[in-house]
């Protein structure tokens, strides 16, 4: 649990980073809000008491909370209470990862997400209750008691599947001057809700997994000899690789040719000289929750490049359940070209599964 | 509803029931065969060797032996555990239209004239129910605009496929079968629509709908190109909006070289009203088992009858009811058929039915079934979105006809009680368990209910009163709703397991293997 997640937001400081805005709060009258959010989640945890093992770390980053909700609990590590840190953040996250957990529930917003990602990437699966000021990242539950709900599924086995769930975060300090400018900083893996994708009763449950089995088949059935194919970031776009045999950057793009990668993680010079050389198309997922295509953990792909390529040549693949999860707001390009931008907008017939096709709108 | 609703005491018939298998005893028999008379035997040999020998059992079957008196009393306890549609109030059961069978219409087709018939039956012996089959033909085109139909597909979805299939079987004789490969579908049609293009090979394009609920046109012109093969759509939607523009959208895919194809499995809200050909479709299909008397749901025989227009007629499947004005007979010299869906020509008891039926009403009457069914779902709308949990997703403010999709969403948000627990809950009250939605579900926590034209004013208010109640009840005692069925023949089932294979018995084979290992 981050102890200061969401301290910020009821006093008006639009997110809780550094220790100076801490203070401020503090100033402001704001008071903890993470643990009554995780209380809330445990809640719904209560029923499996006597089945489970409950790790955490010391006081109010997790023993407090976890003792009153009347679970008995191993408490790993130590902190200096009052006083911690995003590196503590990271050391439980390490440490819990290290004594075996099935599951890593944590409390915070996309601050504490990021500093998770760091420390354990997409080894073990993860999942957020929301308890933060900034939730732009894709791994809370919709709800604390949602989230509590979903770790019960997860743990007790009834739900197996996983997906991948972006780390997003914006630059507090930017916000706060008004400018949104939110990064892409990795992966989680989180446990999947049945009900998004596809209901218990439909019976398939494996709907997240088939349908980025079923996107890859797709397009790499298309793939035409001597096209250089521009695969972007993230976990839709690496099941191609996957499919191909290929191995590649799942935070950057890789270029691939004939079914081989001819450059990994490709910086904006290469890409540029790629396209310029060969005919050439872009595979992007889009950032789940928010919608970005373009200008969003991407911006190598720049807007010579996209120019250069054409909107025609943009192969756009996601999850139904990622493009359902937008309820309706358009996909986004902020390429910071505005001519690019506007060519990129429109409609897409964005990729959702072998042989399957959503017609989508394109905003910028 | 100003008055107060007494919401009714129930609980379930429950009986600890084995299964039919396990209730086997060695040598017990329902029904003794008698021997066939010797001048018989000496004449055709013993039954047995009337069938060619590569194709007898080597073992017999390892049917259950139980005696006729056990056998009856295990379905008919079987059947005091079901809610039926005699029993209850099927008004949650959207989309499916769950509307009452006039006991008369089920009386004919137990008439020996009906039930003793034989599909192999030469046709001057069967020249009734051929005048049937052509007349209900004849309601269906006047019905739908269309002219020409097939009784033969027994459910909406070999309808559907059989449509897709003469998408592909025209394009190919037109030389373009092979370049036309995408069919357009939207997302609140039925997945039928999508699923049985994609069983016929089609690649599926999917639209979206608009901000005000309807399909998107732009997407549409969007999506049309010149691999365009065909549009299929369901109309109303699900979310019980007609698409104002649909003529529009037809006239766009013809102009692409597409066909158009509508489901009519909500056919219920614009029975007489609205007739697929003057929208400009080239195929419709009618779920005959949901708006035209015959019952819905229990996996009983249906019959998709689709129709298509003059051009297409020669692709419908063999064979068709033809008349000469003094014979009807069965056509099977149809060379451009795409070939049989099923075997012989549907299920002709649900044809007979839809006759009967349809002679009941007559065309005023088939325009009132659907002015009551539109009256009876608005009336359910006011009550329904006057309860503090519920939302319309898409479209609100907008009239609807037959049937909304609605959502839980606020209470879920509020209480935690989902959708599925109120499914659940509902049956406490005596009432059928409602259907939440199609796949895939994006409206969150929703629920369909379809009051059809056959349910009283009484039945709607209280079907409203018990979600108030469960409302109610989320926000005071959220557990009792999210922990029932409390009055029902089984508790709470943990349905997860359904998601894996593995724990999963479909066979009795796989029940006695897990039962065995524990």
């Amino acid at each position: 649990m981050n102890p200061i997640a969401g301290m910020g937001g009821r006093v008006g400081l639009k997110g809780t980073d550094g220790r100076d805005i801490v203070a401020r709060a503090v100033e402001k009258g704001a008071r903890p809000e993470a643990g009554r959010r995780a209380g809330e989640a445990l809640e719904s945890l209560a029923g499996l008491k006597d089945r489970i093992e409950v790790l955490t770390y010391p006081d109010e980053m997790g023993e407090h909370v976890v003792r009153a909700a009347g679970f008995a609990c191993s408490v790993l590590g130590s902190i200096r209470s009052g006083q911690t840190t995003p590196e503590d953040t990271r050391r439980a996250a390490q440490d819990l990862e290290a004594a075996g957990v099935d599951l890593l529930l944590f409390a915070g917003g996309d601050g504490t997400a990021r500093d998770i990602c760091a420390a354990v990437g997409d080894r073990l699966p993860v999942l957020g209750i929301p308890a933060g000021v900034k939730m732009h990242s894709a791994v809370f539950g919709i709800s604390p008691r949602r989230a509590g709900e979903l770790a019960a599924l997860y743990v007790e086995g009834k739900i197996r599947g996983t997906r991948e769930a972006e780390v997003m975060d914006i630059d507090e300090e930017a916000f706060r001057q008004e400018r949104v400018c939110a990064k892409l900083y990795g992966y989680l893996r989180v446990p999947s809700e049945p009900r998004l994708v596809q209901g218990v009763k439909a019976g398939g449950g494996h709907g997240e997994a088939s349908a980025l089995r079923g996107i890859a088949l797709d397009v790499t059935s298309r793939m035409e000899p001597g096209v250089a194919y521009l695969i972007g970031p993230g976990t839709t776009t690496q099941e191609i690789l996957h499919v191909l045999g290929l191995s590649g950057t799942l935070l950057g793009v890789d270029v691939v040719v004939d079914r081989r990668i001819e450059a990994a993680d490709a910086d904006e010079r290469v890409l540029l000289e790629t396209v310029e050389r060969m005919p050439a198309r872009i595979v992007v997922s889009v950032i789940g929750g928010q919608g970005y295509l373009f200008g969003r953990g991407n911006q190598q792909l720049s807007p010579r490049i996209l120019a250069r390529v054409g909107k025609e040549n943009v192969i756009v693949a996601a999850t139904p359940g990622k493009i359902f999860s937008l309820r309706g707001l358009p996909l986004l390009v902020d390429t910071g070209d505005p001519d690019v931008d506007r060519m990129l907008t429109g409609y897409v017939q964005i990729v959702t599964g072998l042989k399957e096709r959503l017609v989508y709108p394109v905003a910028c | 509803m100003s008055r107060e609703i007494k919401l009714r005491k129930y609980h379930a018939q429950v009986w600890d029931e084995p299964l039919l298998m396990d209730l086997s005893v060695e040598g017990q028999r329902g029904l003794l065969v008698p021997r066939a008379e010797e001048e018989i035997r000496a004449r055709y040999g013993s039954a047995q060797d009337l069938v060619p020998a590569s194709m007898r059992r080597r073992r017999p079957p390892d049917l259950p032996q139980v005696a006729q008196p056990q056998v009856v009393r295990h379905y008919t306890r079987l059947s005091q555990m079901t809610m039926g549609n005699d029993v209850s109030n099927d008004i949650g059961v959207g989309t499916c239209t769950m509307k009452y069978s006039p006991k008369v219409n089920e009386q004919l087709c137990s008439l020996p004239q009906m039930a003793d018939l034989h599909p192999l039956q030469d046709e001057s012996t069967v020249q009734g129910i051929l005048e049937i089959l052509y007349k209900t033909r004849d309601f269906i085109r006047e019905i739908s605009g269309m002219d020409e139909v097939s009784f033969q597909p027994s459910s909406g979805g070999q309808a559907v496929l059989a449509a897709a299939s003469i998408v592909r079987a025209y394009h190919t004789a037109r030389g373009e079968g092979k370049k036309r490969n995408q069919v357009i579908t939207t997302i609140f049609s039925h997945p039928v629509d999508a699923a049985c293009p994609a069983t016929a090979g089609f690649e599926v394009v999917t639209l979206m709908p608009d901000a005000k609920g309807y399909p998107d046109i732009e997407a549409l012109k969007a999506a049309l190109s010149e691999r365009t093969a065909a549009l299929f759509v369901t109309n109303p939607e699900d979310t019980g909006l007609y698409n104002p523009r649909i003529d529009e959208f037809v006239r766009l895919v013809h102009e692409a070289g597409g066909l158009c194809f509508t489901d009519q499995a909500n056919a219920n809200g614009v029975l007489g009203k609205a007739r697929a050909a003057d929208a400009g479709f080239d195929m419709c299909h009618f779920n005959l088992h949901k708006t035209f008397s015959s019952p819905h749901g229990g996996m009983g025989p249906g019959c998709g009858a689709l129709a298509v227009r003059e051009p297409l007629a020669k692709f419908l499947p063999v064979p068709v009811v033809a008349f000469d004005g003094k014979k009807y007979r069965l056509d099977y010299r149809r060379p451009h058929s795409i070939g049989k869906v099923r075997d012989f020509y549907g299920n002709v008891q649900v044809v007979l039915r839809t006759y009967a039926w349809i002679m009941s009403l007559g065309a005023k009457g088939l325009e009132a079934v659907a002015e009551t069914a539109v009256l009876n779902n608005n009336y359910l709308e006011k009550l329904l979105t006057a309860i503090p949990g519920v939302s319309i997703s898409y479209g609100p403010g907008r009239v609807r006809l037959d049937q909304i999709r609605y959502s839980w969403e606020k209470l879920t948000a509020e209480t935690g009680v989902t959708s599925e627990d109120i499914e659940r809950r509902m049956t406490d009250f005596g009432l059928q368990a409602y259907w939440t939605s199609h796949h895939p579900q994006i409206i969150p926590e929703p629920f369909t209910p379809e009051p059809t034209e056959s349910y009283s004013k009484d039945d709607i208010e209280y079907w409203a009163a018990v979600m108030r109640e469960i409302d109610r009840e989320a926000r005071q005692d959220p557990n009792r709703v999210k922990s029932a069925p409390h009055n029902g023949v089984t508790g709470k089932i943990d349905e997860s397991a359904m998601l894996f294979h593995e724990k999963c018995m479909f066979t009795y084979k796989k029940y006695k293997q897990m039962k065995q290992a524990g």
